[in-house]
């Protein structure tokens, strides 16, 4: 390979009847590519996440999947508030998520660390006020 | 066993059944949509009373064999159209989930 194949999606804000749908073409991309179903299934679950957190905490963002030669390569960019502390935001349990979107099963604060534990990289860059990129690297 | 033929031996309610064939190799029982992508395995039967459209993407990008709504819940028209398209087996069961798993454990 290479040029490195680049599938960019604009994800929407508060919108859960679609969310996850950039998530889906990407593994049906990946499915198509030939890659084999345990990275793509890590892919989908990283990038599923940060595609919701996009959805829920910061009124959308844009996704960019890279496949480079060696790795898979998620940047989850948006405009949103920002996280304030993002080591204790990606502790287990610790949720921000409001009522409404508890309802429907989000909130359990367990969304940042299925990131980190599915991604052989992960970088937070985020200031308050801005907003947050996220950067995870899947190796094959 | 396929994901059809649980549905079969367990008398279970077939919403959709896009792919028979798909093997149940275990279960995952629970209703946080992050606990199932982070935990459930690839195969299990997802067995869970939240029943809204967002569990189609996380069934289908956490490769689970089927969902099984127990307790009597149901789904509306939406979700199974969406489930149809996506390849997601959706069926419902009137018993609890404990009891469910434990038929499924007697079967896999
Ligand atoms: N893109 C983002 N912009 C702003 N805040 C974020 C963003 N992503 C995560 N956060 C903050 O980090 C917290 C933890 O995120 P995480 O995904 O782990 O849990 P959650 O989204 O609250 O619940 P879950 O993912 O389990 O449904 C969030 O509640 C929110 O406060
Ligand atoms: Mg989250």
């Amino acid at each position: 390979m290479s040029e490195p194949l680049v599938f960019t999606f604009k994800v929407d804000g508060g919108d859960f009847t679609s969310a996850g749908q950039a998530s889906v073409q990407v593994k049906k991309n990946l499915n198509q590519i030939g890659f084999p179903p345990e990275v793509i299934r890590r892919v989908s679950i990283a990038m599923y996440e940060g595609e919701i957190n996009m959805v829920i905490h910061a009124d959308g963002g844009v996704a960019t999947i890279k496949v480079d030669e060696n790795c898979i390569e998620i940047v989850l960019a948006d405009k949103g508030p920002g996280i304030a502390d993002v080591e204790k935001a990606m502790q287990e349990g610790f949720s921000t998520a409001p009522d409404e979107v508890r309802g429907l099963g989000f909130g359990a604060g367990m969304g940042l660390p299925n990131m980190k534990r599915y991604t052989d990289e992960m970088t937070v860059d985020s200031t308050v006020g801005v907003g947050t990129t996220i950067t995870m690297k899947v190796n094959y | 066993m396929t994901a059809n033929s649980l549905a079969e031996k367990l008398k279970l309610e077939v919403v959709c059944c896009p792919c028979p064939e798909k093997e149940v190799s275990g279960v995952y029982i629970g209703d946080l949509l992050s606990w199932v992508m982070g935990r459930a395995k690839e195969g299990d039967a997802w067995l869970t009373i939240m029943s809204n459209i967002n569990i189609v993407a996380v069934a289908s990008l956490a490769d689970t064999a089927a969902v099984i709504l127990t307790e009597g819940v149901t789904v509306d028209e939406k979700i199974t159209e969406t489930a149809a398209a996506k390849g997601v087996n959706i069926f419902t069961s009137n018993k609890p989930s404990y009891e469910t798993a434990v038929e499924i454990s007697e079967l896999i």
